[in-house]
This record gives C-alpha cells, sequence and structure tokens, in this order.
C-alpha cells in the first residue's frame, strides 16, 4: 500500500459553518474539493457552482426511448406482423397505443434517473479513500467536512491546512490515497 | 431573518402558541440525537412484539400462501367460488383492495414531497414500503386468476414459435404493463431513498457482517455535494412520475370495468372512481401502520401528533371525495332512465343477497368517515387506528359490491347466481395477509424504517439560513 496523500480533510459542526468554509475554499481558488453532508444543504449547490444536474435529461431520453420504443411495437405486433382485427378498429392507430406506451414511458424514465443519478456520480463504487477514515463516518451523522483534493494544483500541504484552520475547520487530518 | 443572531432574539419574535406551527420534529435535539434515535431500531435486539406478530404472519406467509396458492395452480380456478355468471370473484376483489392500499404510500412520499410538505419525511419511508409490499400482494392475484398461470408470458410482448402477439387494445393488456411499471418504480424509488440511510448505517455498524451488507447497499455513497446535487434531481423526477402512476394505475383497472356493458360497471366515472377509492383505503391502512408503529418502535417524538393528525385529515378529505362519488353513481343510474342500471343499485341495498354490503360500504365509508371531522377523534390514536381498520374493511367491501353485486343479476335471469367463496379464497387473501405484514415487519426491523437524511434536511438544525443551523447575522 503506498502512502499517496488523497487530500486533507477538516470538520465544521453546523450546515451555516460549512457554507461560509466552503465559499472561502471557494474564493481562495481551488477547484478539486467537495462538502460532504448527511443531508442536502441548500445554498451549497450554488458556492460549488453546479449548474442543472444531467439527470434530468438522462431521465427524458430514457422515457422518450421507451415511449417511442413501445409505439414501435405496438405498430410492429398488432398491424404489420401479425395484423389483428379488434371491433373493427383500425389496424393501428395513434390514440391506441397512448397507454401502453405511456406506462413504458414512466418506467423508462423512472430507471434513467435512478440509472442516471449513479452513472453520474459514478456509484457503485466498493471503496473510497475518504471511507478509510474513522472520523469520515460523522459525514453521515452530524458532522460536514470539507476535503480539499491533492491534485488541486493549488494544493500545498502547509498552506491548505492552515486555510482550513483559518476557515475554522476542526481535525484536519490527511487522508492517504490507497492503491 | 436576518436580524436573529440567537435563540433568545428567536423566542423575543415568536409568535402566539395557536399561529405557531408544529415542529417536524419535537423537542429541539440535534442531528447526532436524532441518527441514534432513528437508527436505534434497526440495530438494537429485536424486541419480544415483534417476534409475536412476526410468527403468525410468517406462518400464513410460508405455510397458508403457498398451500392455497400451488393447490389453485396446480388443480384450477374452479377451486374457488367463481363459477357462472360471478367469473370475477375475491380474487379481483383482493386485487383491486391491495393495488388500493398501495397508491397512499405515493400519494404519501411523492405528492407531498412535490408540494413541499416538510412533515412527510417522517412518514414517507413507511408509506413507500406499503406501496411497494402491496402491489407485489396485488400482482400476484392476475397472474393466477387467468387459469393456467405457466401461460402468463403470453401476455408479455415476447415473440414465440405460435408467431402471434399480445392484443394492446385491451385495458386488461395494459393492466400488465401498468402494474409491473408501478411495483418496478416504487420499489426503485423505494431502494434510492434508502441509499444515503443505508450509508447511515453502514457508517454506524458495529459488526463486520453488518458493515459489509449495508456496504454494498449504499454502493460506495459518500454524501459529497456532487452526490447530492444528482441525487436531488433524481429523487425530484421520481416523484414526479411516481404522481403520474397514482393516476395511471387504478384509471387503467377502473378501465377493466368499464369498458365491459355490465349495468353496474358501464360508468364513465369509474378510473377516477377507483383512483380516489384507492387512495382513500391506502389512507386507512396507513393510520393503522402509524398509529402501532409510533407506539412500537418508540417514535413518539419523530412522528408526532400533528403529522398523525395530517394524514387522518387527508383521510377525510379522500373519504368526502369518495361520498360524492358514491351519490353521483346513485344519481346517474337513476337519471339515465336505463331500467338495468336501476335495478343494479337497488338491488345493492335491498335485493335479496349481499344487501349488508352495501349497507357496510355506506356505514363505514361514508359513516364512520365523518368522525375525522373531530379534533377529539383525531388526537385520539386507538380510535384512529379503529378507523383504519374499518376503513380497510370497508374499501374491501365496496369492491365486493362493485365486483360481484354487478355480476351476480345481470341482463338475463339466465345469468343469475350466487356467489360464495371456498375455504381457498379465503386461505389466499390471509396467505397474501400474512405476507404483507411478514415483510413489512421485516422492513421495520432491519431497514432504516425513517427517512433519516430527509429529516435532518427538515429541520431547524439543518437549515444554513436559520440560528439553529449555525446561521450568522446576515442569513448565513
Amino acid at each position: 500500500m503506498s502512502q499517496a496523500v488523497y487530500g486533507l480533510m477538516a470538520e465544521f459542526d453546523s450546515p451555516g459553518a460549512v457554507l461560509r468554509a466552503a465559499e472561502k475554499v471557494r474564493n481562495a481558488g481551488y477547484r478539486r474539493w467537495d462538502v460532504f453532508t448527511p443531508f442536502p444543504i441548500h445554498g451549497l449547490d450554488k458556492v460549488m457552482g453546479y449548474r442543472n444536474s444531467l439527470v434530468g435529461w438522462v431521465s427524458l431520453a430514457m422515457g422518450a426511448g421507451a415511449f417511442f420504443s413501445v409505439v414501435f411495437l405496438l405498430w410492429y405486433a398488432n398491424d404489420f406482423d401479425y395484423p389483428l382485427v379488434v371491433g373493427g378498429k383500425p389496424m393501428f392507430s395513434p390514440p391506441m397505443t397512448f397507454v401502453p406506451s405511456y406506462i413504458l414511458m414512466i418506467l423508462g424514465a423512472a430507471v434513467g434517473a435512478l440509472l442516471g443519478m449513479l452513472g453520474i456520480n459514478q456509484l457503485p463504487r466498493l471503496h473510497h479513500p475518504l471511507l478509510g477514515k474513522k472520523r469520515f463516518e460523522l459525514a453521515t451523522r452530524d458532522r460536514f467536512i470539507i476535503v480539499i483534493g491533492a491534485n488541486d494544483k493549488k494544493f500545498r500541504d502547509e498552506e491548505t491546512r492552515r486555510l482550513l484552520e483559518e476557515i475554522g475547520g476542526a481535525n484536519i487530518e490527511t487522508v492517504e490515497d490507497v492503491e | 431573518m436576518s436580524e436573529i443572531a440567537n435563540i433568545e432574539e428567536l423566542k423575543k419574535l415568536a409568535l402566539p402558541a395557536e399561529l405557531r406551527r408544529a415542529p417536524v420534529i419535537e423537542g429541539n435535539r440535534g442531528l447526532g440525537w436524532l441518527t441514534d434515535k432513528l437508527s436505534a431500531f434497526a440495530e438494537a435486539k429485536v424486541p419480544l412484539w415483534w417476534w409475536i406478530l412476526f410468527v403468525p404472519a410468517a406462518f400464513s406467509a410460508a405455510v397458508i400462501f403457498p398451500t392455497c396458492l400451488f393447490y389453485q395452480v396446480f388443480t384450477g380456478v374452479g377451486v374457488w367460488g367463481n363459477n357462472h355468471p360471478d367469473m370475477w370473484g375475491w380474487d379481483i376483489v383482493n386485487f383491486i383492495w391491495w393495488v388500493g392500499v398501495a397508491h397512499a404510500g405515493t400519494l404519501i412520499s411523492a405528492m407531498l414531497f412535490l408540494t413541499r410538505q416538510h412533515w412527510r419525511t417522517t412518514i414517507g419511508r413507511m408509506a413507500e414500503a406499503m406501496t411497494v409490499f402491496s402491489v407485489a400482494m396485488a400482482g400476484l392475484y392476475p397472474a393466477i386468476h387467468v387459469g393456467r398461470a405457466w401461460f402468463d408470458w403470453f401476455m408479455f410482448p415476447i415473440p414465440n414459435s405460435n408467431g402471434n402477439w399480445p392484443q394492446f387494445k385491451s385495458p386488461l393488456m395494459w393492466d400488465v404493463f401498468a402494474v409491473n411499471t408501478y411495483l418496478m418504480v416504487s420499489s426503485l424509488f423505494w431502494f434510492m431513498g434508502m441509499i444515503p440511510d443505508f450509508a447511515v448505517l453502514r457508517d454506524r455498524s458495529t459488526t463486520r457482517i453488518r458493515r459489509a451488507i449495508f456496504s454494498i447497499l449504499a454502493m460506495g455513497w459518500t454524501g459529497s455535494a456532487w452526490q447530492w446535487h444528482n441525487y436531488e434531481k433524481a429523487y425530484v423526477v421520481l416523484c414526479g412520475l411516481c404522481t403520474l402512476l397514482v393516476f395511471t394505475v387504478s384509471s387503467i383497472v377502473g378501465l377493466d370495468f368499464c369498458t365491459a356493458q355490465i349495468a353496474g360497471w358501464h360508468a364513465t366515472i369509474f378510473p377516477l372512481y377507483f383512483v380516489i377509492g384507492a387512495v382513500f383505503c391506502g389512507f386507512g391502512m396507513m393510520l393503522v401502520l402509524l398509529t402501532s408503529l409510533r407506539k412500537l418502535c418508540g417514535l413518539e417524538a419523530i412522528i408526532t401528533r400533528s403529522h398523525i393528525d395530517k394524514v387522518a385529515k387527508l383521510t377525510l378529505l379522500s373519504g368526502l371525495c369518495i361520498d360524492y362519488i358514491y351519490l353521483m353513481e346513485i344519481f346517474i343510474a337513476w337519471y339515465s332512465g336505463d331500467p338495468y342500471e336501476r335495478w343494479v343499485f337497488g338491488h345493492r341495498f335491498f335485493g335479496q343477497s349481499y344487501w349488508y354490503f352495501g349497507w357496510m360500504m355506506i356505514g363505514v365509508n361514508v359513516c364512520v368517515t365523518q368522525l375525522l371531522w373531530f379534533k377529539k377523534v383525531r388526537s385520539n390514536l386507538l380510535l384512529l387506528f379503529i378507523i383504519g381498520v374499518l376503513i380497510n374493511i370497508g374499501m374491501w367491501t365496496e369492491r365486493f359490491v362493485i365486483v360481484v353485486g354487478s355480476l351476480y343479476q345481470d341482463f338475463l335471469p339466465a345469468n343469475w347466481g350466487k356467489y360464495h367463496p371456498t375455504i381457498w379464497d379465503i386461505g389466499l387473501y390471509v396467505g397474501t395477509l400474512g405476507a404483507f405484514f411478514m415483510l413489512y415487519l421485516l422492513f421495520v426491523k432491519f431497514l432504516p424504517v425513517i427517512a433519516i437524511s430527509e429529516v435532518k434536511g427538515a429541520m431547524p438544525q439543518g437549515d444554513p439560513h436559520h440560528p439553529l443551523g449555525g446561521a450568522q447575522k446576515g442569513g448565513h
């Protein structure tokens, strides 16, 4: 196991404190850093500079794909491959396809939302350097943790540690990269 | 908000007691306390009451259920009471009943999320679990009701050696897709909601095996801002989709009926009727589960009386909607001038058979529900539990009145005949009830029964713009 450094982590004890600290880290010019919280914090998206999540688009694409595939399937099944007359109605008409395609659109969009979320978040993953830290277990409890990555261009062990101290971080620790 | 610096100043500004909103969580505790409280039950030793409830449920699920299921599948639908003219009996009644129970769960967790009701965070997970398990029970009935269950795959568009395809113009066919989609989407929604809470249990775990299980379930969740950002988007999208499902699944079940020519079924109100009935029935089940689990799991500070009061109010609202629909159904039967319609509706209440079910339906769904107008009733948990049970029975009789009450005397006297359920009908229903409660008890004991991360976000301690959440003078 090599002991390469993954980054530095610091703890904060309230969502308000971590939000202020995050603003300062951003203003200090860091780019490879993240905030780990037990629940989503209102306003953090803006501080981190995230645009609208792509998950919605993945969901839309899967939903629309499912919708039109089912329209095609119904045309193929009931009109083209095995024409079936039911009650003298046309073999194929858009209204007849609506209900099944609408339902499977919901299924497709829902699967798209879940897979999109997992994919964009790069989950599932079996391990993460942070999950090896004992103090990091508090990030799902009542602590709010800022991690500045060692791969950030501005990362200097001393300087970054000082910044984290200045913005009120407690229990500053080095996170080892596990390989 | 900008001038508030600490709790003392906040107290000075507080509204008089009557105008204040009840807090989501009672007692103004911290996030750590909340985490301990919410995970405590899943981590503690299995209590005695759990075994007392679990053993009969598991017996019913593991013995009665498969016995009745296999006997019916091996022998045929004839073992049930279904026979000409009552080709639909308890199987379809129970199918609609189980689908109905599911609906309130989706309504609570998805629609109340979209309308930003913070109190839903404490009961949403329980409601979702109710949905998943009851849809699974519902899905079983049509699958075996077809008679030859090993031909169920005919219902799916699979290329086969017969060279034929399902007939997609029928609502019965749409049902296959609707129920399966409902099961898949609600399980998916339920699972996704639990990912951050699996991470909580993973980080709290003390034994290797618990850690391994919850690590796999949490899938490496770290709770980074980026993960939450995408998670919240996916959650809101799924809520929107689940809300659509509340309206589609029961509508399609309603269409199964109203496309038939039978008097009593052939009405355009049916899709809406079934949606409202489903939601009402589900709220009844929710009252039963909430009032009992709150006490048994020691969650009085989390599922507060104010939350139960709100569920009771929603039950009343959906009950009033269903009362209106009963009234309309009877009015239209009279107004249509159709002698067969009038005959069927007259016989629902004054016929020779099953009239008592008609009155039971009115007695419970119309009369008992009105008790919920009173605050005294809404704050009496035992009474709410009883009302919840009664609503479930009342809604079951409503479905019986619709299904059997319309079939047993149709246009020709040659098609008149009585319906009696057999021991296998009853056994299968008891079996599904057992399976439902067994699954629910397993969920309550081993999984995060309350959405831990959502509750935290709904508390003042979780709001970065609130003094308790660490906001300083000037907003944050």
